[in-house]
């Protein structure tokens, strides 16, 4: 769904005719540049040098979660408070906040799923420049120089990490107005009552003079005034990382994985909008915003994660300027200049500086450290991991028959359908279009005899109409979105006029819940998700698209957090579909917008694409960005929103699509219609033959799903640090990604490729093609020729992947399925895998514990598979069918052998030209122990 | 540990056309036509020759064979196909995947014998529907392809008149071709004297005049030197003419003595004789007092005059006139320009000639007005002629557009040219004018979108007269034009059935008439001629 495409009156359509046509790129000049958002000028303007700040060493405190340290601006005396927090799991926590604001500054709430628990910080020593603290049982250090104030994290001899180090930690404090607005006597009063009030606090008043700037009090962009009650409120942090010259995460951008440094551009903006037809590489903002970066290098990888949920923009350099080191603890460091170095700048609109420094060491610390932060991703139900078809719109029920019908006539496997927002009545959501959609309970009916499902969009943008249920209950209960004179807010969107619901607020989360029971949202039945679009949020007539930052939730402003807003109307529409059955089932929501702990509530793709080659080329950087930010559940529309693909460009991304974690086709409103089926008998073919493969490795994406719901990493994976991370020589490359540890994907995304050029990682390591079982070397760039069927594919040598070869119509129908297991040999004839089994849906995985968690390993000529979870229990009537080992060579016999001691022959079956060795019908029972001998 | 246990044959119950019932033996999934590839107790050899194995792996849930052939009742392999017998139906195969997969696809309920989901056999019920519906459409069929009949000698006895009328129009055309040529003769003949004739009376107009201007003129003059011999004393001084600032010679708002002595041709004063040089000097500029207004330019009535004389004459020439005045250009074939002679020197006539009306051209003398009517009635002669011409003319281009269109090989779609079929939706009347375009037109107030404009007939090759396909309408904003793709099917009425849009802009109709009914097959071959045995 995009915004501003629209079916909404002659006039703005004139508007749009105006502004769009002959042009597909963005329009630049509806969205700021740093220059244009006045805090952004403002701290951008400050160059790199001495720092105003000193730390007042004598306010130290010291307690066993913390220490508290007071810091001055010798320019105006305005003292912050320094909090810092050794966290468990390698991590330090440092807030700073204003240590007397005006009024409570804003900390972003229920992104952290629990106060981060802390370990206890020792002091090493200390003089009157400094001191030195303990970070734990390793040789990490933690130095605070006093003045000018700077934190550096040390390793040994090496500092990891430095914090004003180049100065640059600005405070906009909470002040009182003193222009022309205040009262003209006042003015000077109630600077002497600033400076009174001062003195009580016993400071030397300076009267430094705060001038007051344009834009600091009252902001104008385009046609819309920020009117800034609160006047400048931004901060500022930057932080120097030496030895690094790789950064990435911040999503969401359209850009490369490895990010670019900003000099002389803009700086990378995060900030949720509506970005109507978006351009490729570079740093402007997008749907949704994750405040994390991660910083790699052979040594060590470490994460930066800044918990701000106002307008943030980040600077990236790569000089080695700037670098000097404090005190005689550091005299030994190596100052050379030739050592790489990234220097990373934040900057905020409002809040507080929260920052957590993830130490790692490896990439699998620091995620495991962000998850145990904000949670890891939210396990789908399995189904949701198969294919899903979209499109703007599927016009009525029996356009949704016979799409379904079409699929099994041209026997494609699908388990969603989707319907955008035509189907509700007047976009009235929760609703449906009572002459398109009248028997909604009769098509989910139809849906389910399929064993199919469907998702209907909501989004949190809700007419204004006294008739409409929805509406008047949330403008009656208060929990609307207030302007900034108190009223309701109230914006332009698909609906026309709409309310903006308060999902910051818990009992307005609560209540939207409560819409999703089957009482309330009529017309729904079990086999109905959700999803959540247009929730940055998305305001046609609001500035670049979104609400006024000056509009009012409860006692906060939108400024303070705005980014946050997306996660929260996931949160409670996921809540809902919770509840609605009772706590039982797992739900599915997708979202556009996004924030740190996103990941908790479902899905994300990467919104309003187009159908064009470079479209097709980003999906992989931006869901491995996304992926390293804890978001694993995350795909780009198959074929490109806008514009209309070449039956070529469809069918490459259904290719890519099938490896990617979310697979949706999507298609804008305007476009023809592209139902796979429709390009001709030969690319119906090769598309059903990427769906199939998609089905048939479901049980490798819902194990996958499972461990990085239960240890946060990530499903589409880099492949070099977070598997490989020595491999330099993969640093800057993102035309291919790992799934998982196992299967090395690079698509085709070239027009009129010939062949692709992969490249196999991990010297002395193996990499066998899983169509033609063609062993490759790793460490080696490998050209492959193409053809139009080639998803070049990889299974690493040394693991084992469990597949259902048996594709049937949706993944439901493959529950009771048999197991393939594809046993690729290291060199040294090793491999090992897991197989999870559940019942695909529920929650009974975690709360009873039924599952099955086995490791299948193959060592010494034996196959086994033992349970790893012994407190679990589930059955399932799934065997296994076939083993196909890959890089073995011919035995004489293969026996298997069960617990109880009963021994039986195999049939095998060797092909000497691939080394591939199949085991003929086990027929075990997938969820029992096993041994399978080569003799 | 629950290893599926599946059972090897299974007893199967045909319905024989002849109404006995028997049993055949066969591996579950197989076709009666291929039974004899699974004989019991004889290795299998996979269809495609690939491969042999023992009869036991037949049907063992596990694929042997690349082309699925040993396992037709389970889904162990990805290619295979499953025999559905469907008694009392038609029999059908199905994907292997399909089987036991929790969804009843055979009527007979054999695909799903070990999942667990509870499939009703309903065969009879189908085979009824179908049997019913068969014979519905057998019977639309037949009165449908009767109908077409009809059509057909319709259209042809349709298209033979139109030949006929053709040919017929043709000869008229050819006998008005040459009456225009007579009559334009006749026309140019005629006037000739006229145009002599009247240009005698116009320059003897001009003539009288020019003699009346003249008195004018003088009779202006006397009034004149009486207004400005103030002092009645027969002379007119410097003065006196100084008491008409209006005809300062150098236009600086002062008219000075010198000036006026200028006028006076260096003299003080001068009597009546005398100011018939100062008269003809100063007339331009001075204004009587008894009429503030200056008078009009001399020249007026002569041109308009002209310009009527021209008007007239290209009457008689349409285009031409047309090409002098665009905005009339839409109006041109419906003008009628004798009516246009009539009506238009009113409209011409400002307030500021009235003074010329004064003067009008007094009326032609009887001779004059002879030839100019016998000149009127040979322009109107060939005026007649020429349009009967055009007329016969249009009607040609008409026919021979109609007999040119394809309407099928039997000219059977022919009753549907110049004919419009309306459906109505909840928010549209759709319109369906064969042969011409598709329109939509919102019910409750707007305007009418055009859907397409007739592009050609698009069935499949060897049924092309299925589909007609209408294009080329009302662009989308960011999108194709609109257009239309009108699917036939055999039915007793023509009419719309059903519309939709499938696609943004692209338009799906579906049209029911008599012409695309195929002759019928016999009822018997339409219930059995599908069905297995």
């Amino acid at each position: 769904m995009a915004a501003f495409i629209v079916r909404m009156g002659p006039v703005l359509m004139l508007w749009l005719a105006v502004c769009v046509s002959g042009s597909w790129a963005v329009d630049r000049g509806n969205f700021k540049t740093c220059d244009q958002s006045t805090f952004c000028k403002r701290q951008r303007a400050l160059k790199p040098g001495q720092s105003p700040y000193r730390a007042l060493l004598e306010t130290l405190e010291l307690t066993n979660t913390k220490l508290t340290l007071q810091l001055i601006n010798d320019n105006n005396k305005v003292r912050l408070l320094l909090e810092l927090y050794r966290l468990q799991g390698n991590m330090t926590r440092v807030k700073i906040n204003e240590l007397k604001p005006l009024k409570p500054r804003f900390e972003v709430p229920d992104v952290l799923i629990n106060d981060p628990p802390t370990e206890p910080l020792s002091l090493l020593s200390q003089d009157e420049n400094g001191m030195v603290l303990s970070l734990g049982a390793d040789s990490q250090r933690l130095i605070v120089s006093a003045k000018p104030f700077r934190l550096d994290i040390m390793e040994g001899r090496e500092v990891l990490l430095s914090l004003n180090s180049r100065g640059l930690l600005a405070f906009e404090h909470l002040r009182i107005r003193k222009d022309t607005l205040a009262d003209p006597e006042g003015a000077e009063k109630k600077e002497e009552t600033d400076a009174a009030s001062e003195q009580t606090e016993g400071e030397e008043a300076t009267k430094e003079d705060e001038k007051v700037e344009d834009g600091m009090w009252e902001e104008t962009f385009k046609s819309h005034t920020d009117s800034k009650p609160n006047g400048p409120t931004s901060i500022s942090l930057d932080f120097s990382l030496p030895g690094v010259e790789h950064v990435y995460g911040i999503p969401e951008h359209a850009d490369t994985l490895k990010l670019k440094t900003t000099d002389g551009g803009e700086p990378y903006r995060l900030y949720n909008l509506d970005v109507f037809q978006y351009e490729l590489f570079n740093p402007m903002a997008l749907y949704g915003a994750i405040p994390v970066m991660l910083s790699h290098s052979p040594q060590r990888t470490m994460g930066l994660f800044w918990l701000n949920a106002a307008e943030t923009w980040v600077d990236i350099s790569s000089n080695t300027a700037g670098k000097t080191v404090f005190g005689q603890m550091l005299d030994y460091v190596q100052g050379s200049s030739e050592t790489p170095q990234t220097d990373v700048r934040w900057i905020s609109e409002s809040g507080i500086i929260d920052v957590f420094i993830m130490l790692g060491p490896t990439p699998t610390d620091v995620f495991a450290q962000y998850a145990s932060l904000t949670g890891t991703q939210a396990f789908p139900p399995l189904a949701a991991l198969a294919y899903h078809q979209c499109r703007w719109n599927y016009n009525d029920q029996e356009d949704v028959a016979a799409v379904d019908q079409g699929f099994d006539q041209h026997d494609i496997p699908y388990d969603f359908i989707w319907l955008d927002i035509e189907h509700a009545d007047g976009k009235r959501y929760f609703t449906w279009d009572p002459h398109k959609f009248p028997q909604p309970k009769e098509m989910l009916q139809g849906l389910e005899d399929k064993r199919r499902k469907m998702v209907a969009i909501v989004d949190p943008h809700i007419k204004v109409d006294n008739s409409y249920k929805i509406h008047s209950e949330i403008r009656s209960r208060g929990f609307y979105i207030k302007n900034k004179d108190g009223g309701d807010y109230e914006g332009w969107c698909w609906p026309g006029n709409s309310g903006y619901p308060d999902f910051t607020n818990p009992e307005m989360r609560a209540w939207w819940a409560s819409m999703f029971a089957y009482d309330q949202y009529e017309g729904s039945r079990e086999n109905l998700y959700t999803w959540n679009d247009m929730n940055e949020p998305s305001v046609f007539n609001g500035p670049e698209v979104t609400m006024h930052k000056d509009a009012v939730h409860g006692n906060w402003e939108h400024r303070d957090l705005h980014n946050i807003y997306g996660l929260y109307v996931q949160m409670a529409t996921a809540e809902g579909l919770i509840q609605r059955s009772g706590g039982v089932e797992r739900p599915f929501v997708l979202t556009r917008a996004f924030f740190a702990g996103s990941q908790r509530y479902g899905a994300v793709w990467t919104g309003d694409n187009a159908a064009e080659w470079d479209h097709l080329k980003i999906t992989i950087p931006m869901c491995l960005s996304l992926g390293l930010v804890g978001v694993s559940f995350c795909g780009a529309d198959v074929g490109g929103f806008f514009k209309s693909p070449s039956p070529e460009l469809l069918v490459r991304w259904y290719q890519t699509g099938a490896y990617q974690p979310f697979f949706r086709a999507h298609a804008h409103l305007d476009t023809p219609r592209r139902e796979p089926w429709l390009f001709g008998p030969e690319n119906t073919a090769l598309i059903r033959e990427a769906v199939r493969q998609r089905y048939a490795l479901l049980p490798y994406w819902y194990q996958l799903f499972y461990h990085a719901h239960r240890t946060g990493q990530p499903v589409m994976r880099y492949s070099l640090w977070v598997e490989y991370p020595q491999d330099t020589a993969t640093f800057s490359m993102d035309d291919q990604f790992l799934l998982g540890r196992d299967l090395l994907v690079h698509p085709v995304t070239e027009e009129g490729a010939r062949g692709v050029t992969a490249y196999l990682p991990g010297n002395g390591e193996v990499w066998f093609d899983v169509h033609t079982f063609q062993k490759h070397n790793g460490g080696q760039n490998l050209y492959i020729p193409v053809t139009m069927s080639s998803i070049p594919v990889f299974q690493r040598g040394g693991s084992i992947i469990p597949r259902k070869v048996r594709v049937r119509r949706s993944s439901s129908c493959m529950e009771h399925d048999p197991y393939t297991l594809y046993v690729a040999l290291s060199p040294k004839r090793f491999a090992q895998g897991e197989l999870y089994i559940d019942d695909g849906h529920t929650f009974s995985y975690e709360k009873q514990k039924e599952f099955i968690y086995r490791r299948l390993a193959f060592a010494n000529n034996t196959l086994s598979s033992r349970n790893l979870a012994p407190g679990s229990q589930f059955t399932t009537l799934s065997w296994i069918e076939k083993i196909v080992i890959l890089g073995a060579s011919k035995p004489s016999k293969v026996t298997l052998k069960m617990p109880d001691g009963k021994e039986s022959q195999l049939e095998f079956d060797f092909d000497a030209s691939m080394s591939v060795l199949t085991l003929r019908k086990p027929g075990v029972n997938a969820g029992v122990d096993w041994t399978v001998v080569l003799q | 540990m629950s290893l599926v246990k599946l059972l090897l044959l299974m007893s199967l119950a045909l319905v024989m056309r002849a109404g006995a019932a028997v049993e055949i033996q066969r591996p579950r999934g197989v076709p009666l036509s291929k039974r004899q590839f699974y004989e019991e107790e004889k290795p299998f050899t996979c269809l495609d020759g690939s491969r042999t194995i023992p009869f036991d792996r037949v049907n063992d849930d596990y694929c042997d064979c690349k082309d699925g052939s040993d396992e037709p009742g389970t889904a162990a392999c990805p290619n295979g196909s499953f025999h559905c017998t469907n008694a009392g139906f038609r029999p059908a195969f199905i994907p292997s995947s399909r089987i036991n997969d929790g969804i009843c696809d055979c009527c007979d309920t054999t695909d799903e014998y070990n999942s667990g989901a509870t499939c009703q056999n309903t065969c009879r019920e189908l085979g009824r529907k179908e049997r019913e519906s068969l014979q519905k459409m057998a019977e639309v069929t037949r009165e449908g392809f009767m109908l077409k009949q009809q059509l057909i000698h319709e259209a042809k006895k349709g298209q033979e008149e139109k030949q006929v009328k053709l040919t017929e129009f043709q000869s008229t055309k050819k006998g008005l071709e040459e009456k225009v040529e007579a009559l334009r003769t006749v026309k140019e003949i005629a006037e000739e004297p006229e145009k002599e004739a009247k240009e005698r009376h116009l320059k003897a107009w001009e003539e009288q005049k020019e003699l009346i201007r003249m008195e004018k003129d003088k009779a202006r003059m006397a009034e004149a030197f009486l207004e400005l011999d103030d002092d009645a004393d027969g002379y007119v001084s410097v003065a006196e003419l100084q008491s008409h600032p209006e005809l300062d010679p150098d236009s600086d708002g002062s008219l000075t003595e010198t000036e006026t002595q200028g006028l006076l041709g260096g003299a003080d004063k001068v009597d009546t004789t005398a100011f018939e040089s100062v008269w003809s000097s100063i007339k331009g500029k001075y204004l009587l007092e008894s009429q503030s207004d200056p008078p009009a330019p001399v020249e007026t009535p002569q041109e308009e005059a002209r310009d009527l004389g021209s008007d007239h004459d290209s009457d008689h020439y349409p285009e031409d006139y047309a090409g002098e005045d665009e905005d009339e250009e839409e109006d041109e074939e419906d003008d009628d320009p004798e009516e246009e002679e009539d009506k238009a020197p009113p409209t011409v006539r400002t307030p500021e000639k009235k003074e010329d009306d004064e003067m009008s051209m007094p009326p032609y003398d009887a001779e004059t007005q002879g030839l100019v009517d016998a000149a009127q009635k040979a322009r109107d002669d060939f005026d007649e002629a020429e349009r009967a011409l055009r007329e016969v003319d249009d009607q040609i281009k008409s026919l021979e557009k109609e007999i040119g269109f394809d309407f099928g090989p039997s000219a059977e779609f022919a009753y549907l040219y110049s004919q419009c079929y309306e459906l109505s939706t909840s928010e549209y009347v759709y319109r369906l004018c064969p042969f011409n375009r598709v329109s939509q037109k919102p019910k409750f107030g707007g305007s009418e979108t055009n859907l397409g404009l007739w592009g050609q007939w698009a069935g499949p090759e060897d049924n092309i007269y299925a589909v007609m396909k209408y294009d080329h309408g009302t662009g989308c904003w960011q999108g194709p034009n609109r257009s239309t793709t009108v699917k036939l099917t055999c039915g007793k009425e023509t009419v719309v059935t059903s519309t939709s849009e499938p696609s943004r802009c692209e338009y799906l109709m579906e049209f029911t008439t008599p012409a695309v009914c195929q002759e019928p097959p016999s009822l018997e071959e339409a219930l059995h001629g599908h069905t297995e045995l």
